[in-house]
This record gives structure tokens, C-alpha cells and sequence, in this order.
């Protein structure tokens, strides 16, 4: 039931991406005022605390036992720190996603929950037991696939999995009945007898996965389940994480790119500096920081003075001109202007040929939180799309 | 490398079956544990065989070096040399060879294996000591062919079948027990090349200083000093008893003495090391 709430968000959230659908969208607040990270004291603040849906988001973070709680989590490494204080509350069921760029501590935090390194300071509750104090209680009912492929690569697909299994405590028979099942439904099962050095990189992650859910866990931590991979193997992880989550397997993943987070994730923090600067579901995030990009096409370039005469009065934001000559280009903060304005350039006889409003970047995402772009050492993932 | 192709999809219906099944065996206990990471050290040796080059070209070449190179001076002749250096060239190699235990262990924590293995709900050690245990399949290949070679050129061990393999039994158990101070430099140093350069450091003066090439007495006091107190010296005046059926309880106590000991200092360090390690 709860499961079904959270999904509900989700599925609002990708109807906003296509134009038809924008019109339907609440009219959303502004931007919050970009707060500098550091000054910023509320942390974990809520997106849109003033509409609904926040309330309604509340009210099932209440209602619902959470697989994660966490309360000041600090983890320096020498001078470093990287994870500075996180309070973090994941609801058991569904998807969680913890959103930040490279070098933001994300996985230092799915590290410490995974009972892989000690938090320096603060507490974490996994399952209802101290990560510290509990940590074997921990770990018979979590799994972690971290982020560089956790399987031996000198064994076979095989090897690994009935060498997880026997660890597990499978018989040696059921370990090589539960192995060829998972092989197979894997799609692996024409590699099961190579060794792993020769899986590509889809099939070496689908492995690793597979290994990780040997015996059905509560609580699956990912650590960036799909960098590096292409389309294709990406959907198909996608698709194995749907089919653990619909089991009833509660999910914490970490990602870069905004638009998995947006797909998978009921709920999602951003992570940035070794903190969360926001939280909240999908959608919540999305109407804070604006609707994204609006990508216009004319039919005649001589129109496009008018084009961006007319876009400037109803979206209030400036119009970027492409060197293109047909195209112009606009960040705006509320996808139901973008209808309006859709209609106001056909009736005034201007012709569009490709209108499209495009999902924010992870980059714009940082911007409209911390003022600042997910900076250059951060990284490939800040300008993934 | 080759890529291979990807024709195989996963199934999202046979997914679901999977991950549906309620099973939630027991962990294992230690002992299957640690036998099961036994199996993996066999399965790596099987798909890499090349990692027993150690165990098979060092000790041919270091018993045939040094018999032939010290025997005649030494003894009087390579026969007679040979029935007092066997036992000891046994222990040097064996004790030479366990410093890949460490390197292992130190390639295994790059890879992230280990992340996964530290996740599961098993008595931690198992990772350690079922490695050790495959080693310990590595000190025996190297032992047989010593032996064997050692009987070719005329070793004649008056302890017989039985004397024999207690030596080598003793020194499986002695060689298992200082990996423990490998496993832990395993944890601390950042790449295998370093890590081998300081147990050949360490190693190096424990071998050769020893009494596995001379007779200490005819050493200056306070080398002799050492030697005496060397583990290593303690280690093979054992085998020798053992081999040539002249072993003291006291001997062999004296050296199950300090593998309790090793055991008991680096095997605590190295699990916390393994517990913290990033």
C-alpha cells in the first residue's frame, strides 16, 4: 500500500516531461532562494513545504517503518570531510535515491549503512539495528553492490555465485540449483562457465547484482548500479531493480544522473559537500528547482526576432540564442508558461517545428540548490544529459 | 578481451521467481566457512595456474643451489650437507613462499571482493583463514617436490615416512601461523611491490641468519645470539629432530609456542584491519 502512495508520486512526476501534460501540472511555487551550502543550517529541508504534496509526503514518512534512519553521520578521511552531517530517513519499501555528483559522499554514507566503514560521529539505523552495535544483525538481512564490480573476476559466473551461495549457507546442492536460476534469470546463462574477465561491462554489473540478491535481501544498497553503462544494459538493470523492489526489497541507490534518479526513486536526497541540501519525492524536486530547459524550433528563421520577442514577455527569462538559426532556447521555472506560450507563438502565425521542454541537469538542479554548479571536479555526471 | 555477446536478456519473470523464493538458510558456521574460502584459493589456482611457479621453480632451485654451492666446503661432501639442509632449505622456502599470502590479500582489496565478503553475516576470519587454508595446498606442493628431489640426491631421513611428515606438518603449522604478520601488512601497505619489499626485508635476515646453512657456534657471540632466538633457527633444529628421529617434546613445543603466539598478536590486528580498512 505505502508502496503504491510512493509510485503514485513518481508516475505525476514523468507525465511532466511532455508538453501535452504540462498544462496539468499544479501551478508550482518560484525557486527556493539559492541558500549557500555552507551557511545552510536547515539542512534536509523539505522542497515546497508550502503545498500538498509536501504534506502528503510527510504523512507517509510518518506513517510508514523506515529501513533507514540516520542523525548527524560525520566520516572524515585525514583532513577531508566527507560526509558531514547526515540525517536521513528512508521509508522501507520502494526506492530511495541518494542524488549528488562525484565526490559528494554519497558513497561513504551507502558505505558506513552497509557496515563497510565505522561513522565517525553520529548514528545510523538499518532495519531497526545500530550499524556499530549490531553490525552482524545488519548484515544478514542487507546486500551491497558497490560501485567497481564486487565479483571475483578470475572465477567463472558460476564460481562466484555458488561461492556466495555456500557463504550464505546453501547446501552444495540447492547452492547449484539457486546459482543456474539466478544464471538464467540473468540472462547470463552462455557466460555462466567463463570467467569473469571476459563479461563485458552489462554483463559483469548484471553479475554482480545477481550475486548481491543470492538470498532475497530487505535492504539492497547500489552504488551507482549504471555508470558506465551504455542505454541498452542500463535498461536492463533498471528493469532488475523494478522487479527486487516489486518483491518487497526496499532499494538505496546512488546515482549521478537526475533522470534515474527521477525514473526509479520514490523519494530522493541531494547529497552535495558531504550533505544533503534537499529531499523529497521526484516531483517536489522538480517543481523547486524549475521545469528545465525549453528547446524551440522555427519553420523560418526570419521569424525568430518575433520568436524571442513574444517567449520573453510570457516566460519572463531570458532567451538564449543558438547559432542555429531556427533555434532558441529558455530556462524556465514553470512548465505551464511553456504551454502558454506554445500557443501564443501559433496564433501569432509563428511555426514551430520541434518544441520540447527538456529535463533539468543535474548541473541546473545544483544551481537552482547551492548556487552553484556541480563544480568541474565533479565531473561527467553534472553535464550527463 | 574478449567481448562477448549479449544476446542473453535478463528475464524479468524468471527475476521475479528468483528473488520471490522465501530462503533464508542459516549462515554457515566457521568451519564451512572457512573451507569454502579454501575452495575459492583451489578454484583461483585452477583458472591461474601460473601463481604456482613460486611454489614449484623456488625450492628446486634453492636446493640445488645451495647443496651444490656449500656442500662440498661445508661438510666434506654434498651428501652428508644435504641431510642437515634439507630440513632447513625445506623451512626457508616454505617460509619464503608464505609472503604471498599478503600479496594475495593486498591484489583481493583493490578489487572490491573483499567489500562483498566483509557484507556477508559469516565469522570474518573465514576470508583469512580460508586463504590460508589454500595455501597451505601451495606449502605442501612445494614440500613434496623438496623432499622428493632431496631423496633423489640422497637424502636418507632416519625418522622415516612418519618422522617426515610431522616436519612437514609442523611446518605448515608454523608457516600458517606467521602469515597472520603478511595478512596484516596486507591491510597496511597501499601496493603489492611495497608490501614485498618490506617482508623480504623482514624475511631475509630470518632465513639466512638462522641455522639452516651453518652451525651457529662458529659465529661471533652476538650473531649467534640471534640466531638462537630466531624463530626460524627453532623452526628447523625441530624438522631435523623430527626428520632424523631425535625431536624433544621441547623442540617441537617451543616452536607450537610462537605460532600460538603469531596467532594470537597478528590475528586480532589483521581482523581489524580487515573490519576498517576503506
Amino acid at each position: 500500500m505505502t508502496e503504491h502512495e510512493l509510485t503514485g508520486n513518481r508516475t505525476e512526476f514523468q507525465g511532466s516531461s511532455t508538453p501535452a501534460e504540462m498544462t496539468s501540472s499544479e501551478p508550482t511555487q518560484s525557486p527556493p532562494s539559492p541558500t549557500p551550502a555552507k551557511d545552510d543550517r536547515t539542512r534536509n529541508r523539505s522542497f515546497g513545504a508550502l503545498d500538498d504534496t509536501a504534506l502528503e509526503s510527510k504523512q507517509v514518512t510518518d506513517s510508514v517503518p523506515l529501513a533507514i534512519e540516520t542523525s548527524g553521520l560525520v566520516k572524515h578521511f585525514g583532513e577531508t570531510k566527507a560526509v558531514d552531517g547526515i540525517d536521513m530517513a528512508v521509508p522501507a519499501g520502494g526506492i530511495y535515491g541518494l542524488l549528488g555528483p562525484n565526490g559528494a559522499g554519497k558513497t561513504t554514507t551507502i558505505r558506513m549503512l552497509a557496515t563497510l566503514l565505522q561513522p565517525d560521529e553520529g548514528t545510523a539505523n538499518v532495519l531497526g539495528h545500530d550499524v556499530v552495535r549490531e553490525s552482524d544483525a545488519v548484515r544478514s538481512s542487507v546486500s551491497m553492490t558497490g560501485q567497481f564490480a564486487s565479483v571475483d573476476e578470475d572465477l567463472t559466473g558460476n564460481e562466484n555465485l555458488r561461492l556466495l551461495a555456500r557463504l550464505l549457507g546453501y547446501s552444495r546442492s540447492r547452492s547449484k540449483e539457486r546459482t543456474a536460476e539466478l544464471i538464467d534469470a540473468f540472462g547470463l546463462t552462455e557466460a555462466a562457465t567463463r570467467q569473469v574477465k571476459t563479461y563485458s561491462g552489462g554483463m559483469r554489473r548484471r553479475l554482480d547484482i545477481a550475486a548481491s540478491i543470492v538470498v532475497t535481501p530487505d535492504l539492497l544498497f547500489l552504488d551507482e548500479p549504471t555508470t558506465g553503462l551504455d542505454p541498452r544494459n542500463r535498461n536492463q538493470v533498471w528493469d532488475i531493480i523494478r522487479a527486487l523492489v516489486d518483491n518487497g526489497t526496499t532499494v538505496l541507490l546512488t546515482t549521478q544522473y537526475l533522470d534515474e534518479a527521477d525514473y526509479l526513486a520514490d523519494r530522493i536526497a541531494v547529497i552535495d559537500d558531504g550533505r544533503i541540501i534537499a529531499e523529497g519525492t521526484p516531483s517536489e524536486l522538480k517543481s523547486s528547482i524549475g521545469s528545465g530547459v525549453l528547446n524551440v524550433r522555427l519553420r523560418d528563421p526570419e521569424r525568430r526576432v518575433d520568436a524571442e520577442r513574444l517567449l520573453a514577455e510570457i516566460l519572463d527569462a531570458p532567451i538564449e540564442i543558438d547559432s542555429d538559426p531556427v533555434a532558441l532556447s529558455a530556462r524556465i521555472s514553470d512548465a505551464a508558461n511553456a504551454a502558454n506560450a506554445f500557443e501564443v507563438l501559433s496564433r501569432s502565425g509563428i511555426e514551430v517545428t520541434d518544441f520540447a521542454l527538456g529535463q533539468p541537469s543535474l548541473d541546473e538542479v545544483f544551481l537552482a540548490l547551492t548556487d552553484r554548479p556541480a563544480t568541474d571536479e565533479l565531473g561527467e555526471g553534472g553535464n550527463s544529459r | 578481451m574478449t567481448v562477448s555477446n549479449e544476446s542473453d536478456e535478463p528475464d524479468v519473470e524468471m527475476l521475479q521467481s528468483a528473488v520471490a523464493t522465501g530462503d533464508r538458510p542459516d549462515g554457515p558456521n566457521a568451519v564451512s566457512s572457512s573451507l569454502t574460502f579454501g575452495w575459492r584459493a583451489l578454484l583461483k589456482i585452477k583458472h591461474v595456474p601460473e601463481q604456482l611457479f613460486d611454489v614449484t621453480v623456488f625450492p628446486i632451485m634453492f636446493l640445488l643451489m645451495f647443496t651444490y654451492l656449500f656442500g662440498g666446503a661445508l661438510a666434506g661432501s654434498t651428501g652428508a650437507y644435504l641431510q642437515d639442509l634439507l630440513p632447513g632449505i625445506l623451512a626457508m622456502t616454505v617460509v619464503f613462499i608464505t609472503i604471498y599470502t599478503g600479496v594475495t590479500l593486498n591484489n583481493d582489496i583493490d578489487k572490491g571482493v573483499f567489500d562483498r565478503f566483509r557484507t556477508l553475516p559469516i565469522w570474518q576470519p573465514s576470508v583469512i583463514v580460508g586463504a590460508l587454508l589454500g595455501d597451505a595446498v601451495r606449502y605442501t606442493i612445494a614440500s613434496t617436490l623438496v623432499i622428493v628431489l632431496g631423496l633423489i640426491l640422497g637424502f636418507r631421513p632416519e625418522g622415516g615416512v612418519i618422522g617426515v611428515l610431522a616436519a612437514v606438518a609442523l611446518l605448515l603449522v608454523f608457516s600458517f601461523s606467521l602469515s597472520w604478520i603478511w595478512t596484516a601488512l596486507g591491510f597496511v601497505m597501499r601496493s603489492p611491490e611495497s608490501l614485498m619489499g618490506v617482508s623480504m626485508m623482514i624475511l631475509f635476515p630470518l632465513t639466512f641468519v638462522s641455522n639452516v646453512f651453518v652451525d651457529p657456534e662458529t659465529m661471533p657471540g652476538w650473531l649467534e645470539a640471534f640466531v638462537d632466538i630466531n624463530p626460524v633457527s627453532h623452526l628447523v633444529t625441530a624438522m631435523r629432530g623430527l626428520m632424523h628421529g631425535s625431536a624433544t617434546a621441547g623442540e617441537i613445543g617451543v616452536v607450537l609456542a610462537m605460532s600460538v603466539a603469531l596467532v594470537v598478536v597478528f590475528g586480532p590486528i589483521t581482523m581489524y584491519l580487515f573490519r576498517t580498512s576503506t
